[in-house]
């Protein structure tokens, strides 16, 4: 005889009595009341029930002011305040109606109400007594069924809600409402909705409350300085539901303390040693009744200065947020072999968990407030890792791990520059390793060009002491390779990736080493094989360099993307390639040259804004994983012919992403390896206006790019396709003019001019 | 007219003990121990049991000066005599009482002395001509009246038949002092009326009435009167008014004057003192007549008396105005529904009277805390010494052995001395001793040398155990004596046991494989537990509704837990398994706990009583009923002689396990309470409540002697450390304070003025005597437990707001 409605989301929240019951109610009640003399107390209690129940309906008048819902608050109130509130007799006549009675007597009404409010306020109070006993501040849902259950009433089976239920206010035509909203749930969403995660189970923590009456400032405590002003309303600190103990149970601290806590593990024992430690006094011989030696020094300290700690400001982390901070914490520094996550995915060649990893490590470096000192030693393996591993990817030929170890190399760099000291000599022990498995002989290539790459971002001085001596030796290695007989292609591939870091790398050091006449010669004498193609790189490099120059004289225009983006190159280099790769500059320090022919080509806009593009590719032959490749922004575009830049005034404009196949309009050049392989991109833009930005996409045939240099992948044919949209292309990553410009993008500092 | 209902309310369950080694559980405890349960229909203080009581009441004389009415067990329909205790003569007499008199007074032909008797207590009128009703006690007032005095009759001829003369003397008399009125002194509020818990006599009570238009003019002007009054008087006689207030109200809503109650209720409420808040919530929410029945407040207005405690001076006064003015309604409400205590001497200031007053039922009277306690400790067993020894000397390496000898020797000589207080050994039989608890008698001992010795200048640390993701659902905490375990109760009905040692919790193997394993062997303790089992984490399930209380037994064999669901279980922790549920409490079961002896426990619930167990009897032994409310926790003495319960009608009272007497009525806290703990000397008891507060109790005196203010919510939790001299509270407001007990009892002289007039002065010294707060984050502090070494362990579930 009942049914559930169910109320605004997945949970059935509302159970109203059914027709039946409330009609019985009502035609007791109609007839006057008489039900009461004939001593129905039955159908009395019954009565008061559904009405309690019913007052979950939609429609329902004046709540009794305070009481239920703020009936502890109330407590707190210091003058008596007790209004004799009754619903009011409309509440009921609503009732009624929504059961289908149309007619109701006022007396009725009115007899219905004193009822009600008597028995509403009745288990409002009994269920307040389990909220005492439960220990809580808050009234739920199921201290009224317990309320009702007492009065052997039927507890409202399914009204369950852990939080505030919120009644809604409407008033018009002299009526004010409250009401409760209601909406229809289609069933078959709610059973094709995924369940819910299962909660997180219960658990214990311990930590020191007090030491000897001295509270330590440990993030399990609250800040020394809040106890006064907490004293009369605590005002507790608000993290989420459903999170992991360690992270939700105490937001994070101040950095000064997370030092504190990594110098003084004493008073902040992990939740899995601190269990026993307090108790049997082993552990940090915590136990005051015999510890007492090592713990008097800690709580003066402490107490000296209570006011030292800043209070702390805090950012709420959404739910998601958190359980992902969570997940990759714990995959990341986690205390846990197996949850490790860098050694997992290394395992299993996870190429992209590992690019995202790496990611990770880098945006925890580049939050100023953590405090990693003591997480620096679990962290550098996982770098070094992705940097000198052997093989990282399925697919060594076709995946890009070659961007991810250029990544993680310039990660180390930032580590030894934050982390080294004189103690510790982080620097110089990477180093060793680097230099150690360069120097083996039969390091494979990939290796071999992660620890090039990890010594090349390490400095100019590495570059110059390490790598500079052994060029001529690894010239002739990679010529082994490359012009000797096709052994592997692996190698191949490896050898030309190293050749062409050493060239990226070198030449930039080079060409401020080496006075400027540059001659091949000289280079292959003491250079070796690599000595000719050295030397042209230099010449590049010297080029640029007066470029650069000449631009910021020119323009002082010269936004550095202060964060670096990972990106995945494709080395600049003729010959085999692996497809779908597109070098797009993370960085701003275009030269101007490009983006004026660029506007030459360009027609007469009075104000070009700035464009993204975001290029994606995904190359079906190979693998089936999709590569970010680059991320790149065009802001300096209008800076030629106005001076003033326009890069604050983008507009919001909802990117447009498109999937273009381009099987067929790449140019040979720069056609895939895969023989029929399909490539897509997408192209994602902010365009400053909506339209014109089909244009790339209607103009599958290659149209001449609006640069120079010619490109080798199909995105310039795309961007190019339609003169406002190359205004600001990027330039083609794959020429050897666009490749020598490129300033060193990403994260590291640009070579000093 | 005085009904002494609180007398009454006191039902013991009581029985001829047949032997040792348990008190014995009722014979006939089922309809006990059930019809005790209910609270909207009769509560605990039946009908049945009074008949008994006043049936034999003129027949004894050497029962206690407390008249605690103790009941056989047997159902109420049979009025079998026991050898209770009964009243003496001249002590207050119930309306039982009366109506056997009057019943004599008629067998006999007196008729002016009953028609005298009866124009005193006009009320019974009905009840006594309605006399020719038989049957059972269920209908309405006057039917039970006249089942009461038709088995009164039933009753008079057999071999326990009241004396006649004796009682029907002290009955006349103490009616003709009434009926001299104003010039009887002090006997005012002696007579009983009548302490029907049936809803429809209580509420008879209220028929007589006045013009209801005049109630606020009476209200007022006894207002007025008092408030230009002397000022020593002031705060006498404005004690007054709530009790007043609450009756004149209820009178108007009983006789239907909806309007003017309403109106009464709006003019006058706020003058009461805000510590009655939540009572005049429920009253204000009483708003018609029918709304009177099953309401459990207004049913303990009724039938109990509401106390006060006023100087003779005082009274005098109030009487002089109220005879002056005429004012008949007040002074009928005075007579009928208030005990009025008068006392000699100087009145008492208003801090004097706020400190005691703000129970349901008002003070206690000063005869209900005169019996003797004997709270003093048992003498411990002397099996360890000899061997503590040794083991002191081996393991103490590094050092004072010389120094701890001593120190030993005073623990040990001190048990061996039989303190003065202390109740007989063998005043209740205990549990003998087992092997492993002399074992862990040992261990306790060694514990107890290293022992830190607390004081102001020497604070515990405190270890605070946080429940996690516990989703606002912890409901319950105990952790045992030796702090290796901690059992949570959560409101998912689970029990949860953690070991919180590296020893990890391990049940015991299977029957069939337990019939393998070599029983001679050293270490059959050690075979016969099952390692794949172990885990640091057992969860318990068998409740059907939230577990409100938790106790571990002595000897960490077993779990006890109550629920919602109204049962006891017993757990085994060997097994993991529930070994017994008790059942008795048909409503929640707010608390129960192991006596410190094991074997015995007590549970208390929203039933009213509080029930003493003994594990291997499925009935309860024991019935403690005479709270008004909620029975919300539950201790046993350290010597397991008496037990404490803290009730939402806000006062503490005080039970004797041996003949189920309450020994002490503690009235003073202002709202329900939720934590009690005795002090280890067995002397004092601390009590907390939902008002902040922790009050301090000598026991021996039956006295308040502190008040600690700090906390600003609920005190869940309460302990002594092992020696008594730190007394830690935890509360909802998310702090644990650490307070000087030893300065709190040191200047404590109980002169024998205090004593015998419970006047008592209490020094404003909390924040002196406050040592220490320490806040939580955003954590109720929901249990606290001092270990053997005295360090802190608090726990509470973290709750995110």
């Amino acid at each position: 005889r009942q049914h559930f409605y169910i109320i605004s989301g997945r949970e059935p929240r509302g159970l109203i009595p059914s027709r039946g019951r409330g009609s019985d109610l009502l035609s007791v009640s109609a007839r006057n009341c008489s039900w009461r003399e004939r001593g129905q107390h039955g159908a009395e209690r019954r009565v008061s029930g559904a009405l309690a129940v019913g007052l979950h309906l939609p429609a329902l008048g004046h709540l009794p002011s305070g009481e239920g819902r703020r009936g502890s608050r109330m407590a707190e109130e210091k003058k008596l305040k007790l209004s004799n509130t009754v619903l009011p007799s409309e509440s009921m006549k609503v009732v009624a109606e929504s059961m289908g009675i149309a007619q109701i007597q006022e007396e009725t009404c009115q007899l219905l109400t004193d009822e009600v409010s008597y028995r509403i306020k009745e288990i409002a109070q009994d269920a307040l007594k389990f909220m005492h006993m439960g220990k809580r501040q808050k009234l739920t849902t199921s201290d009224i069924d317990y309320a009702l259950k007492l009065k052997n009433v039927e507890p409202l089976y399914g009204f369950h809600a852990q939080e505030f239920i919120p009644f809604r206010f409407a008033s018009g035509g002299g009526r004010e409402l409250y009401f409760y909203e209601e909406k229809e749930v289609d069933l078959s969403d709610i059973i094709n909705t995924p369940l819910p995660r299962v909660p997180l189970d219960v658990c214990l923590k311990a930590h020191w409350l007090s030491i000897e009456g001295c509270q330590p400032a440990i993030p399990e405590n609250p800040p020394p300085g809040n106890l006064r002003a907490q004293r009369p309303a605590p005002t507790p600190l608000p993290p989420p539901p459903f999170t992991s103990p360690a992270l939700t149970a105490f937001p994070p601290a101040p950095k000064e303390q997370q030092k504190a806590e990594a110098t003084e593990p004493l008073k902040s024992a992990k939740p899995g040693q601190e269990e026993d430690g307090p108790l049997k006094g082993k552990g940090q011989g915590a136990t005051p009744a015999d510890g007492k030696g090592k713990e008097k020094k800690a709580p003066p300290l402490l107490e000296g200065a209570p006011l030292r700690l800043k209070p702390r400001s805090i950012h709420e982390l959404s739910v998601e947020q958190q359980l992902y901070y969570k997940e990759i914490t714990e995959a990341c520094v986690g205390s846990c072999e197996a949850k490790r996550a860098v050694r997992v995915n290394v395992v299993q060649n996870n190429l992209a968990l590992l690019i995202y990893l790496m990611r990770m490590v880098k945006a925890l470096m580049d939050n100023p407030t953590l405090y990693l000192e003591k997480y620096v030693h679990e962290l550098i393996p996982a770098v070094m890792t992705c940097i000198v591993s052997r093989q990282l990817c399925l697919r060594p030929d076709v995946d890009n791990h070659w961007a991810l170890r250029d990544f993680a190399a310039r990660l180390v760099a930032q580590i030894c520059k934050h982390f080294s000291t004189t103690t510790n000599n982080i620097q110089s022990r990477i180093t060793k390793t680097f230099t150690k498995s360069w120097v083996d002989e039969k390091t494979p290539w990939t290796t071999r060009y992660g620890s090039i790459a990890g010594l090349a971002e390490l400095g100019h001085d590495v570059i110059k002491t390490l790598i500079l001596p052994r060029l001529q030796q690894e010239g002739e290695r990679i010529r082994g390779v490359l012009d000797g007989p096709v052994l592997s292609n692996i190698d191949r591939i490896g050898a030309d990736h190293v050749q062409s870091l050493l060239l990226k790398h070198c030449a930039p050091v080079l060409a401020k080493l080496r006075p400027p006449p540059d001659n091949q010669d000289a280079y292959r004498a003491e250079f070796g094989s690599l000595g000719p193609l050295l030397c042209s790189h230099v010449v590049k490099a010297r080029a640029q360099a007066a470029l650069q120059a000449q631009q910021v004289n020119r323009t002082t225009l010269t936004i550095t993307q202060p964060r670096p983006t990972l990106t995945l190159s494709q080395a600049p280099q003729p010959g085999p390639r692996t497809p779908g790769l597109l070098k797009v500059p993370g960085s701003i320090a275009l030269p101007v040259q490009t983006l004026v022919s660029a506007r030459a080509a360009a027609p007469p806009q009075p104000s070009p804004p700035p464009t993204k593009f975001i290029v994606m590719s995904s190359s079906s032959s190979a693998s089936s994983t999709q590569q970010v490749l680059s991320l790149s922004t065009s802001a300096p575009g209008s800076g030629s012919t106005t001076t003033s830049p326009v890069t604050t005034t983008v507009p919001s404009v909802q990117p447009i992403v498109k999937l273009v196949s381009t099987a067929t309009s790449a140019p040979p050049s720069t056609a895939p390896s895969g023989p029929g392989s399909v490539q897509k991109y997408i192209v994602v833009s902010l365009p400053p206006t909506g339209e014109g930005k089909g244009g790339p996409t209607s103009h599958p045939s290659p149209a001449p790019p609006p640069t120079s240099a010619p490109s080798p992948l199909g995105v310039s044919a795309l961007c190019g396709g339609k003169p406002e949209a190359g205004e600001s292309p990027p330039p083609a990553p794959g020429t050897p003019k666009a490749n020598g410009s490129q300033p060193p993008g990403c994260g590291s500092p640009p070579p000093a001019p | 007219m005085a009904a002494l209902a609180e007398e009454q309310t006191e039902v013991a369950v009581k029985l001829e003990p047949e032997g040792p080694p348990t008190l014995l559980p009722p014979q006939t405890g089922d309809s006990a121990g059930e019809g005790g349960g209910g609270t909207t229909n009769n509560g605990p203080n039946g009908g049945g049991g009074n008949v008994a009581a006043s049936s034999s009441s003129a027949g004894g004389d050497g029962g206690t000066p407390k008249p605690s009415v103790a009941v056989s067990a047997v159902a109420p329909a049979g009025a079998a005599p026991v050898p209770a205790a009964a009243p003496e003569a001249g002590a207050p007499h119930d309306r039982q009482t009366l109506l056997a008199v009057l019943q004599f007074l008629r067998q006999s032909n007196l008729r002016e002395a009953e028609e005298a008797l009866r124009r005193e207590a006009r009320l019974l009128e009905e009840a006594v001509a309605g006399s020719g009703a038989p049957g059972e006690a269920d209908g309405a007032g006057a039917e039970t009246a006249s089942a009461l005095l038709s088995r009164v009759t039933a009753s008079a001829p057999g071999p326990a038949a009241p004396d006649p003369p004796v009682s029907g003397a002290s009955g006349s008399a103490a009616v003709s002092g009434l009926a001299a009125g104003p010039a009887a002194p002090g006997k005012v509020g002696s007579v009983a009326v009548e302490d029907q818990p049936d809803v429809s006599a209580v509420l008879s009570a209220y028929n007589q009435q006045g013009d209801p238009t005049m109630y606020e003019e009476y209200y007022s002007g006894l207002k007025h009167f008092i408030e230009c009054s002397l000022d020593c008087h002031r705060a006498e006689l404005s004690q007054l008014f709530y009790p007043l207030f609450v009756h004149m109200y209820l009178e108007l809503v009983y006789n239907q004057h909806e309007n003017e109650a309403k109106s009464f209720f709006e003019k006058f409420h706020g003058d009461q003192e805000c510590y009655y808040q939540d009572d005049l919530r429920v009253l204000s929410s009483l708003t018609k007549k029918e709304h009177m029945k099953g309401n459990e407040t207004m049913l303990d207005f009724r039938t109990s008396k509401f106390v006060l405690r006023i100087s003779r001076d005082s009274y005098q006064l109030l009487k002089r105005h109220l005879q002056e003015k005429q004012n008949n309604q007040i002074w009928n409400i005075v007579q009928e529904h208030l005990y009025i205590d008068i006392f000699d001497g100087m009145p008492r200031s208003k801090q004097q009277i706020d400190a005691m007053v703000g129970s349901l039922a008002g003070e206690a009277k000063r005869e209900a805390n005169k019996s003797k306690v004997f709270f003093g400790l048992l003498k411990e067993p002397e099996i360890e010494v000899p061997l503590d020894d040794e083991d002191e000397e081996g393991e103490n390496e590094e050092g004072k052995p010389k120094k701890k000898k001593p120190k030993k020797d005073s623990i040990g000589s001190k048990s061996k001395k039989q303190d003065p207080n202390a109740p007989p050994q063998n005043r209740i039989p205990l549990p003998e001793l087992k092997d492993s608890d002399k074992l862990d008698k040992i261990m306790n001992m060694k514990e107890t040398t290293k022992r830190v010795r607390l004081g102001p200048d020497c604070l515990p640390s405190i270890c605070f155990y946080t429940f996690l993701n516990a989703y606002q659902g912890l409901t319950a905490v105990d952790v045992t004596d030796d702090s290796s375990l901690i059992a949570g109760g959560f409101a998912d009905s689970t029990v949860r046991v953690w070991s919180v040692t590296p020893k990890k919790l391990r049940s015991v193997k299977q029957a069939a494989d337990l019939s393998l394993i070599d029983k001679e062997s050293d270490d059959v303790l050690e075979r016969i537990m099952d390692e794949k089992t172990a885990s640091e984490l057992k969860i318990l399930y068998g409740h059907s509704g939230p577990v409100y209380g938790a106790s571990f037994s002595p000897d960490r064999n077993y779990l006890l837990s109550s629920s919602e669901d109204g049962t006891v279980r017993l757990w085994s922790l060997q097994t993991f398994t529930c070994l017994v549920g008790y059942k008795g409490h048909n409503y929640p079961v707010w608390d129960t706990q192991f006596s410190p002896y094991g074997y015995y426990f007590v549970s208390g619930g929203h039933d009213r009583v509080a029930r003493l167990w003994a594990t291997d009897h499925y009935q309860p032994l024991r019935i403690f009923a005479g709270h008004l409310a909620d029975v919300n926790c539950t201790r046993f003495h350290p010597n397991s002689n008496y037990v404490a319960t803290g009730s939402a009608d806000r006062t503490v009272r005080l039970w004797d396990v041996l003949n189920g007497n309450c020994v002490r009525i503690f009235t003073g806290h202002k709202g329900p309470i939720h934590s009690l703990t005795f002090s280890p000397n067995g002397r004092f008891l601390a009590t907390g409540a939902t008002d902040g507060r922790v009050l301090l109790w000598d026991i021996g005196h039956g006295l308040m002697v502190g008040e600690l203010k700090g906390h600003s919510d609920t005190v869940c939790s309460l302990r002594f450390s092992r020696d008594g001299e730190i007394l830690a509270s935890g509360s909802m407001d998310n702090t644990v304070r650490l307070w000087d007990a030893i300065k709190a009892f040191e200047d404590l002289e109980t002169d024998d003025f205090t004593t015998a007039t419970g006047h008592i002065n209490l020094p404003e010294n909390s924040q002196e005597l406050l040592l220490g707060t320490y806040m939580t984050k955003s954590t109720p502090v929901v249990h606290l437990h001092f270990t053997r070494r005295n360090l802190v362990l608090a726990a509470g579930a973290y709750s995110p707001q």
